[in-house]
């Protein structure tokens, strides 16, 4: 691999089409106020983006701006901000990037304002902070909010009474509240074909993510595996253009897996796949770029990772269906990852070891996030146990670079793969 | 035990204390040795404790290990990120001290304590372990058929575990025993409003915190006596003090030193967030109809505004600043865990509706574990000096 850490970042084809899908969206979100289009503020875990699509709202994402605000170098001056204005250093740094980027004339991803919210649709999936956080949104802003409270998978299972509850809520609260902001009525066909759309492409998206199952992997199913899930997981789910992304990258990687060919890095192609891990935790954004090369000048490849599953569980045969729609948005908020239990998050990331041949696994421990923080230390030891194969345990936060200490990480990491090395050595491993 | 005996409110305090540190639960394994039923365990903030009393189990508050407990293996659980309540918890269940719960309840307050019902269940896979999904949305129809059906789920459970059966008497007796536990907490909460030099907090705190693991049969009359025994200390006199509301300890309970210390440092608590579920209910809870449809509508409807409840057609700390005004406080110290993010989330907002209304504030952090108090205590200090200067002029 070329070591260039500061020339431009090799990008695929679907990154390059990604990318304009993500301008023209952000390019409508700037012109709103003189198109008139409406915006709903919304979440990524839950997000109901059929439903807000067919009232012909815009979704904005804050937790995207945040980790794209970490990815520019400006997550720093924004937690800043939001510090100066009394919110606790211990907090989440999205919540505070949010604020702080916010304060600072809410310049979104792309250069461009982002639009005040027509409406804020807190659908509290998986995460108490998204509750916290609108309430401190809705003292920015005057607008209508709504909240869906999606209950937990505190028993590792959904109940017809969850089911029932969400649905209702759906029913009564948000599609009401949508319709007056929006001025549209709730249209189930327009959102039935919607769902039809997502379906499409979630197929494909979960055949992409498995495509790491091969030897080598065609992909990095954590770092690179972000870039995939970012049309389904934002914006574009239930969209023709989401379906054209996902097949054209489907294409994409039946044809490195025809060539033999691993997984695409910013810094060039990974030729020789060293290791295979799966991955816990979300990704630090503000040295995305760092840590990646950290894995890939150690030819580690991540197979299977459970960020990539925090938008929506499909890989165990979800899908979003169009004969029941509220109930299919019902499950799919239910379903994703930081809504399961821990012994399910054990139990998954157990399967992923085994199912895609990983010499070990590794969890990437953020400080901002409790959702996905509390209890991992926990799930190192329950799923080493399970598999038999070493786990490592690296910690850093989402968009505080405070917390990206590289040395300690690249330390531990190096070791980590030694010890790999030892277990294959004593005939241990995939 | 005969509370009668005890001639001094803190006397009575002292051996409350004793038996809240008491970290085996020996209250709770006596009561076991004359009931057939489950002891069932529950983290703060609040649980329907009568149902649980309906069905003859025993309710328990977990509120951590305090300052008294040695973290061994707890620590390897938990990030140092993460506040000390899980830690210490995790601590208790794994040296034994909690062997005679059958069971324990896991309320909805933080992803933190959520994740923690999941390590449970993996741990103590023979007991009853149960999250409590409370719900966020407070529509009768919707979330309060949500919580109701919960609350069934529950009370099944407890059948498994060696509850009696779910019957509407039974239930609407504990409703009403409990009532009146409410009652005399209120009346408790009154006097230190009006004579807060009779019912210093750091005596009160024990003897509520006791309340919590001691059948509620012995809890009325210990609280009960205390009123009495605090109410007749004639004693003790007021003292030029600061009267002020403690707020953001709902969760983790702060060290007894440290309240103790806000004392010394010149405060009169008037009004706190300590063991919440005495007061989560405003009011008795209605005997009249259905006893599990009026639960919970009081969880619904009369609940305080807890950083742990989505608020949305309120304005963030109106409450608070209704407390400030109904306990004559003349400041608010914000006391919240470290990396608790309700209150640390909720503090910002808070802060901002005092500061409209002109209401002096003070905040720091502090671990249940936590030992040194010399800084907070001069920042206390210096914020009670300067209510007393402002007041003055």
């Amino acid at each position: 691999m070329t070591e260039s850490p500061r020339r431009e970042a090799q990008k695929d084809t679907s990154q390059l089409r990604q990318k304009e899908m993500l301008a023209e969206h952000f390019g409508r979100l700037a012109r709103a106020e003189e198109t008139g289009e409406k915006s709903a503020y919304t979440f990524v875990p839950g997000n109901l983006t059929e439903l807000i699509r067919s009232f012909d709202l815009l979704p904005v994402l804050p937790e995207i701006n945040a980790l794209q605000s970490g990815m520019r170098g400006k997550s720093r001056e924004y937690i800043a901000v939001a510090e100066r204005l009394g919110h606790s250093e211990d907090v989440c740094t999205y919540v505070k990037s949010d604020i702080g980027m916010m304060k600072s004339g809410n310049v979104g991803p792309t250069g461009e304002r982002l639009p005040s919210p027509s409406v804020l649709l807190l659908s509290y999936t998986g995460c108490f902070t998204f509750l916290k956080w609108f309430e401190l949104l809705k003292e920015e802003y005057h607008c209508p909010i709504v909240m869906l409270h999606v209950p937990y998978q505190g028993d590792g299972k959904v109940t017809e009474s969850m089911r029932t509850y969400v649905v209702d809520q759906l029913r009564r609260k948000v599609i009401p509240v949508l319709e007056e902001v929006s001025g549209r009525a709730y249209d189930e066909d327009r959102l039935k074909e919607a769902l039809s759309l997502s379906a499409k492409a979630e197929d494909d998206l979960v055949w992409v993510l498995e495509s790491a199952k091969n030897r080598p992997s065609p992909i990095d199913a954590y770092f690179g595996g972000v870039y995939y899930i970012g049309p389904m997981f934002s914006a574009f789910r239930g969209t023709e253009a989401a379906v054209e992304y996902y097949q054209s990258l489907r294409s994409e990687v039946e044809q490195r897996i025809a060539e033999g060919r691993g997984p695409l890095t910013p810094d060039g192609e990974l030729e020789n796949e060293r290791y295979r891990v799966v991955v816990e935790g979300p990704p630090n954004w503000t040295s995305f770029r760092e840590f990646w090369k950290m894995f890939a000048d150690e030819g580690a490849v991540v197979v299977a990772s459970t960020y990539t599953k925090v938008g929506g569980v499909y890989d165990t045969g979800f899908r979003h269906d169009p004969r029941h729609p509220l109930e299919t948005l019902a499950d799919y908020c239910m379903g994703c990852y930081t809504n399961l239990s821990l012994p399910q998050r054990v139990a998954m990331l157990a399967r992923y070891v085994t199912d895609y041949r990983a010499d070990g696994f590794l969890i990437n421990s953020v400080k901002s996030c409790n959702s996905f923080s509390a209890g991992q230390l926990h799930i190192l030891r329950e799923v080493e146990n399970r598999v038999g194969r070493p786990g490592g345990f690296i910690e850093s936060d989402l968009v505080d670079p405070r917390y990206f200490s590289a040395s300690n990480i690249k330390n531990r990491l190096e070791s980590y793969f030694q010890m790999i090395e030892q277990k294959r050595s004593a005939g241990v491993g995939a | 035990m005969s509370w009668e005996l005890f001639r001094g409110a803190s006397e009575l305090a002292a051996r409350a204390e004793e038996i809240y540190r008491d970290y085996r639960l020996t209250a709770v394994r006596e009561w076991k040795k004359t009931s057939s039923g489950p002891a069932i365990g529950y983290m703060p903030i609040y649980v329907p404790r009568e149902l649980l009393h309906a069905q003859g189990a025993l309710s328990v508050g977990i509120l951590g290990g305090g300052d008294d407990l040695e973290i061994i293996r707890g620590d390897a659980f938990y990030q140092s990120y993460i506040c000390h309540i899980p830690r210490s918890t995790i601590e208790l269940g794994l040296n034994g001290s909690l062997d005679c719960l059958d069971g324990m309840l896991f309320p909805a307050i933080c992803d933190v304590i959520r994740n923690l019902s999941g390590i449970w269940r993996m741990q103590f896979p023979d007991k009853l372990v149960r999250y409590l999904d409370v719900p966020q949305n407070f529509d009768r129809d919707l979330g309060g058929a949500f919580y109701r059906r919960e609350l069934e789920e529950l009370s099944r459970e407890l059948v498994e575990h060696r509850g009696k059966p779910y019957g509407e008497n039974a239930l609407r007796r504990s409703i009403a025993t409990f009532n009146e536990n409410r009652g005399v907490v209120r009346d408790l909460y009154a006097l230190r409003r009006k004579e807060p030099w009779k019912v210093p907090t750091s005596e009160l705190y024990c003897a509520l915190r006791a309340s919590l693991v001691v059948p509620v049969e012995e809890s009325t009359p210990m609280l009960r006596r205390y009123l009495h025994l605090a109410e007749g200390a004639s004693d003790r006199s007021p003292m030029d003090q600061a009267r002020v509301v403690f707020t953001g300890s709902f969760c983790e309970q702060p060290p007894l030193g440290l309240i103790k210390s806000l004392e010394r440092a010149g405060c009169y608590i008037v009004e706190d967030d300590f063991l919440q579920i005495h007061r989560f209910l405003r009011h008795d809870v209605s005997l009249e109809g259905d006893p599990l449809d009026n639960l919970v509508n009081a969880f619904l409807e009369d609940a305080i505004a807890s950083p742990t409840r989505y608020i949305d057609r309120d304005e963030k700390g109106r409450d608070l600043l209704e407390r400030v005004k109904t306990s004559g406080a003349e400041g608010v110290l914000f006391g919240a865990p470290s990396f608790c993010d309700p209150a640390l989330l909720d503090q910002p907002m808070v802060v901002k509706a005092l500061e409209r209304e002109g209401v002096p504030w003070t905040a720091f952090k502090y671990s249940e574990n936590g030992g040194q108090f010399q800084v907070i205590r001069e920042q206390a200090g210096t914020f009670a000096d300067s209510i007393k200067l402002w007041s003055e002029s």
